[in-house]
């Protein structure tokens, strides 16, 4: 069986595993972003907070992601098997990139820009989010495109804890030692990362100023 | 030493910017008699940490006139910079007072101080993501004018700084060369009308030809406008054109101050290094 062959006979299957393994990293995304810009944000202007916040989601980052799944089962709330776990981890997962770029695009922001912003009277906020966020976007962007890439990948693990995704075929693959199995779950899964970072890439690149 | 001779003060002077140079000199013919205070420090200290050894300007006592050009002469890391960030509280003094208008800088809300006083750096520091137009609107836009008062002032600014509001306003900085930015620059500190005028080395990155037009142009407006202006620059040329007193700090202390003219004649090693500036013989001025 080739896996050409083993990809025609099970497309629907593998079209389902694709877009559940979609909405996992959308759903995960869209949480890592709602908490990460934010709290870079807040790194920006309560600089005392900074090792702490990017050493925290540095360690989660650390732990390898299998045992990160299995640390979580465990856990009340937020453990248990499928799904809300897996989202769990991989919100963890995909925090340090974006918070590290946040923090470095909001403070990387030109000097004589934001010293000429205060001077004009602008308050600490405004100069925040009229002045530092706009020029920091592409750079919060590019942060955004390196987490998805990871959750893309880190996301096949999710299957070991039955949160479904293209992980099935890869796990179903290794199992049976078959070839045509794991790549009807890798190559997918390649290629969601692909899309993703072309797609985002040239979102940045627009988003960019000068 | 020359600083007393008066043909070879004509000598340079044609030297650097003939017509300039007669500007500067006009100027002189009203001195500071201008009652009315307008920033007056008053035995200021500024140190970082709290450390006294650390000082960057050490007991400053100087009184600005309305309408006056100011200019803080000194090297680099002479504290001019400090003073100038003194007056609109962005640093605050370590000892001593600042008042701008009779009010302690210390007593005053930093927001409101600093959207009364207009503030142009070097490079400008125009919002890369702005329009020219959104630039020169930003205090009025803080301060909440209706979109058509702050059209209006923006078109008049961009005219006063010889820029065409209909070629410009729609443009980014970065579309801009470096003394169309200064322009621009100038023309955001005088958006909301404010009588006082910062100005740190405005002209220092432009090209030398760049750099005396816009100096030109910069003193007559000046002349119209009757700002209180501090400016801040470490070239004696600038400071003798476009300065009704100049200040001269050296390490942090206030080594002399005096119109143009005097400043020149005054006997103090660094007003003879910085007027060593001006010699032909160097080259400098040819």
């Amino acid at each position: 069986m080739t896996p050409w062959t083993f990809f025609l006979g099970h497309r629907s299957e593998i079209f389902h595993a694709t877009l559940d393994h979609l909405t996992l990293v959308v759903i995960a995304m869209d949480i890592a972003i709602a908490i990460a810009v934010p709290l870079g944000m807040l790194v920006v202007q309560h600089r005392h907070l900074r090792a702490f916040a990017l050493g925290l989601a540095s360690i989660f980052q650390t732990i390898p992601s299998l045992a990160l799944f299995g640390f979580l089962i465990p856990i009340p709330f937020i453990g248990g098997i499928g799904r809300r776990t897996a989202i769990v981890a991989l919100v963890l997962y995909a925090l340090l990139p974006i918070l590290r770029n946040t923090y470095v695009g909001l403070s990387g922001v030109d000097s004589a820009i934001l010293e000429a912003a205060e001077a004009m009277g602008m308050t600490t906020t405004q100069i925040l989010l009229r002045v530092r966020l706009p020029l920091a976007l592409s750079v919060i962007l590019a942060g955004i495109r390196t987490a998805t890439v990871i959750t893309i990948g880190v996301a096949t693990i999710a299957a070991a804890i039955g949160a479904g995704g293209l992980g099935i075929f890869i796990f179903r693959g290794v199992a049976m030692v078959n070839d045509s199995v794991i790549l009807a779950g890798a190559i997918p899964a390649a290629l969601l990362a692909i899309l993703a970072d072309l797609l985002l890439g040239q979102l940045e690149r627009r988003l960019k100023v000068i | 030493m020359r600083q007393n001779s008066a043909p070879g003060e004509a000598e340079w002077s044609y030297d650097v910017h003939p017509c300039g140079m007669r500007l500067s000199i006009e100027m002189n013919a009203k001195p500071a008699a201008l009652s009315d205070v307008a920033i007056e420090f008053r035995g200021v200290n500024y140190h970082i940490n709290d450390i006294p050894a650390g000082a960057i300007v050490s007991n400053i006592s100087l009184s600005i006139s309305r309408g006056e050009t100011l200019v803080l002469l000194g090297r680099s890391g002479s504290g001019k910079t400090t003073l100038l960030k003194l007056i609109n509280r962005m640093l605050v003094p370590s000892q001593g007072q600042v008042f701008v208008e009779g009010r302690s800088t210390t007593e005053s809300d930093p927001i409101r101080l600093r959207r009364g006083i207009g503030y142009v750096i070097q490079e400008a520091g125009l919002f890369p993501h702005f329009t020219i137009a959104q630039n020169v609107a930003l205090v009025p836009t803080l301060e909440k004018w209706d979109s058509a008062r702050i059209a209006a002032r923006v078109e008049e600014l961009l005219r006063l700084v010889g820029l065409d509001p209909a070629e410009f306003s729609a443009r980014h900085p970065r579309e801009l060369s470096g003394g169309q930015r200064q322009r621009v620059g100038v023309a955001r500190a005088l958006a909301a009308d404010p009588p006082i005028l910062l100005m740190d080395e405005p002209f220092g990155a432009l090209d030398p030809v760049t750099r005396a037009e816009l100096q030109r142009e910069f003193s007559a407006l000046v002349r119209r406008l009757a700002k209180t202006i501090v400016f801040v620059t470490h070239d004696i040329r600038e400071a003798l054109l476009l300065g009704s007193r100049i200040a001269l700090l050296h390490a942090g202390h206030l080594v002399a101050l005096a119109p143009p003219r005097e400043f020149l004649r005054l006997d103090h090693p660094e007003v003879h290094a910085f007027c060593a500036c001006l010699d032909p013989s160097d080259g400098v001025a040819q």
